[in-house]
């Protein structure tokens, strides 16, 4: 019989460390920006299929167009246009990240940075949409356009 | 003696082995990128335009004020060109997420074949009516119309 122990038979070495974490993407920054990154987009997908429908009313009917985007002017909805707007922000900010890490080494190295970097340009940005945003959807509404 | 090895102790090779034909995998991932840049002009722009730069923001937006963008050629093109990349970049990115999470063959064949069907009827359709439409339809209160109607 042969004395050869099969590294199979062995048990599994301890694993170092509890939690996840400490490689490129598992844990932090990177596994939550690609986290992120889904949400926001499968959000923006479902926006997107209403929103083609409810543009194609323009071939209906004046009233009709009028009508349907009525329902996107009180308060509520404007509330969730910030939301969506915030959405398509990082969206769009994480993909550009997304294509540095990709093509840049230096990216690749400090993609924990460039995602607070674009946590950051996303803030800025809102800074700037948000409040003439919302002064429109609270202001009142005018007659005709 | 030499022993050659093939793909050693590499289990997911780029392309399947004996596949012929071009990479669409690797077209899908440029595609995405690209498409991702392209986008973020034309939406950032279709935003920028629609809600902060026209007075009245979205309350501003009726048929007369679609109407009047969509009897531009260049409205027309910019809202094509974005409805071709958002869809498709959108529905490859569900296609992504349905082979990530659905393993059931039967029910994720459902799934791409929904989203395929999705995309081909909202471009087909947006595109029709981005180049069909007409901002001055006859018989329709002038009040909802673009200012320019007056004028025909």
């Amino acid at each position: 019989m042969s004395d050869t122990t099969s590294s199979l038979t062995l048990p599994d070495p301890a694993p170092k460390r509890e939690r996840i974490g400490g490689t490129l993407y598992r844990g932090n920054e990177g596994m939550w920006s690609w986290v992120l990154h889904r949400i926001t987009g499968v959000a923006i997908y479902f926006f997107l299929l209403v929103h083609v429908l409810d543009t194609s009313l323009i071939r209906v009917s004046p009233e009709a167009y009028n009508t349907v985007i009525a329902a996107y002017k009180n308060p509520i909805m404007g509330l969730g246009e910030v939301g969506l707007v915030a959405a398509v922000v990082l969206h769009a900010l994480n993909g550009l990240r997304i294509i540095l890490v990709d093509t840049w080494s230096w990216a690749t190295k400090h993609q924990r940075l460039l995602f607070w970097i674009v946590v950051g340009v996303a803030v800025v940005l809102m800074a700037y949409f948000t409040p003439t945003h919302l002064i429109n959807v609270f202001s009142p509404i005018e007659e005709g356009h | 003696m030499t022993a050659t090895i093939e793909n050693p102790n590499y289990r997911y090779p780029a392309r399947s082995k004996g596949r012929r034909g071009p990479n669409l995998e690797k077209a899908g991932w440029i595609f995405m990128r690209a498409s991702g840049v392209v986008l973020i002009v034309l939406i950032f722009g279709h935003l920028a335009y629609n809600l902060l730069w026209t007075p009245g923001g979205i309350h501003a937006i009726d048929f007369g004020f679609v109407g009047g963008k969509l009897a531009q050629p260049f409205w027309q093109w910019w809202d094509v060109l974005m409805l071709w990349l958002a869809i498709l970049h959108g529905s490859n990115g569900m296609r992504t997420i349905v082979n990530d999470y659905v393993h059931q063959p039967r029910l994720r064949t459902i799934a791409l074949g929904a989203i395929a069907a999705a995309a081909a009827i909202l471009i087909i359709l947006g595109t029709l009516i981005t180049f069909t439409f007409d901002p001055c339809p006859a018989g329709a209160d002038a009040a909802l119309l673009p200012e320019f109607c007056a004028s025909r």
